[in-house]
């Protein structure tokens, strides 16, 4: 279950964050997951509404933005998208992919009251 | 609570630590350039035009946007990076063992252990949920074990490692194995701070298990399929194994063991020697 972990991580940056802010509340936070990452955005949210109680995020909104897939094709040449590591490139069938996008998990922003 | 492995202090134990730990995560000290750093376009200020609507109306609430940009694991990829510069510092090659259980990696760990002790130093981290008994099987070969165990952790954390390696003090010029938690998941997105994964497939599991658990495959630098011996009374196609390995990582390397009978270890042994020193600045003195 790492995306308790994840979901930790999260609380944490948006812990640290607010420190020394002005403000009560935190009432948004926009995660961007990479479609190649490691973690289901569902199962962060639900991690993520359970870790938050009694904490400043406390109540708290995800918004979880997918960065999409994407991988060089050494046959074809170019960059194509893939919607997972197994996926095959979208032209040429072929498995010759480099991954070169949507693998990151990132802490985007947030919405303060 | 720990926030890079999400569970309590109290649930991880490290063998031979005392006292309570305290976690240090906010320290000064040089950066490289990949380090990511908060920039947030505050300075504590009350500007009542930025709320959302750009104007402040009395009573009504002041919501601020506030930039981030931060990576999720950024603590626990932090903490890594410390380890492998310390591990580097000293010239030790560390090595993070992955698999599902009952692959065979304590297996293979205690025979390495054994085998090349007169070659080299070796020290073992074993992360398990609960109890010691990998840690006294390594220590029955003769080389040193700390355990540790992660309580209803899934994977090692680069903060539990930074302390087993504090405890184990690994000799300069050694071999470190860390033995991650059995879990083809969990571990995959968790840099210890090791030189590399090595991820164990033994031919009991199926030959779809790269294609199953993609993250893990493709983390690994190598992949060893053990349990060789086993193949003439096993359905396992070794060929089609390392065709779904290199379609998740084409750059994966790939050796064929049994850590019983010894085949195939002679190759093992000589990756580790050579990673050690591809993998690894000029020795430590």
């Amino acid at each position: 279950m790492h995306e308790m972990a994840l979901a930790e991580g999260v609380l944490q940056i948006v812990e640290d964050t607010v420190q020394g802010q002005s403000c009560t509340k935190v009432t948004k936070v926009w995660l961007e997951i990479g479609e190649l990452s490691h973690v289901e955005p569902a199962a962060i949210k639900f991690c993520f509404e359970a870790v938050v109680n009694g904490t400043i995020a406390e109540g708290a909104a995800l918004q979880i933005d997918r960065a999409p897939g994407k991988a060089w094709c050494h046959n074809c040449g170019k960059e194509v998208h893939v919607a997972s590591l197994i996926a095959a490139c979208p032209l040429c069938d072929g498995f010759k992919l480099q991954v070169t996008g949507g693998e990151d998990m990132r802490v985007k922003e947030m919405e303060v009251d | 609570m720990c926030t890079t492995c999400g569970c309590g202090d109290a649930n991880v134990k490290v063998e031979g630590e005392h006292g309570h730990h305290h976690h240090h995560h906010s320290h000064s000290h040089d950066h490289d350039a990949d380090h990511h750093h908060l920039h947030t376009h505050e300075n504590g200020d009350l500007d009542f035009g930025q709320g959302i609507g750009g104007t402040h109306a009395p009573g009504l609430s002041q919501k601020r946007i506030v930039q981030i940009e931060r990576d999720i694991l950024s603590k626990n990829d932090h903490l890594a990076w410390h380890n492998r510069d310390d591990l580097a510092r000293d010239g030790v090659l560390a090595l993070n063992l992955v698999s599902s259980p009952g692959s065979g990696k304590t297996t293979l760990l205690a025979r390495t252990a054994k085998d090349i002790a007169g070659r080299k130093s070796v020290s073992v981290i074993e992360g398990d949920q609960q109890t010691s008994l990998d840690a006294d099987r390594i220590r029955e070969t003769g080389a040193r074990a700390v355990q540790v165990n992660t309580g209803k952790g899934c994977h090692l954390d680069a903060d539990m490692v930074a302390r087993a390696i504090k405890q184990l003090a690994p000799e300069k010029n050694s071999v470190l194995f860390i033995e991650n938690v059995g879990n083809l998941v969990c571990p995959a997105a968790f840099d210890l701070g090791e030189a590399a994964k090595v991820v164990i497939l033994s031919v009991t599991e199926g030959e779809d298990k790269p294609l199953k658990y993609p993250d893990m495959f493709r983390a690994s630098k190598l992949m060893i399929l053990n349990k060789s011996d086993l193949l003439p009374y096993v359905p396992f196609d070794v060929d089609k194994c390392i065709e779904n390995a290199r379609r998740v990582n084409p750059d994966i390397e790939v050796l064929q063991l049994s850590a019983l009978s010894g085949e195939g270890l002679d190759e093992w042994y000589n990756w580790i020697e050579t990673t050690g020193t591809t993998l690894q600045p000029a020795e430590a003195g």
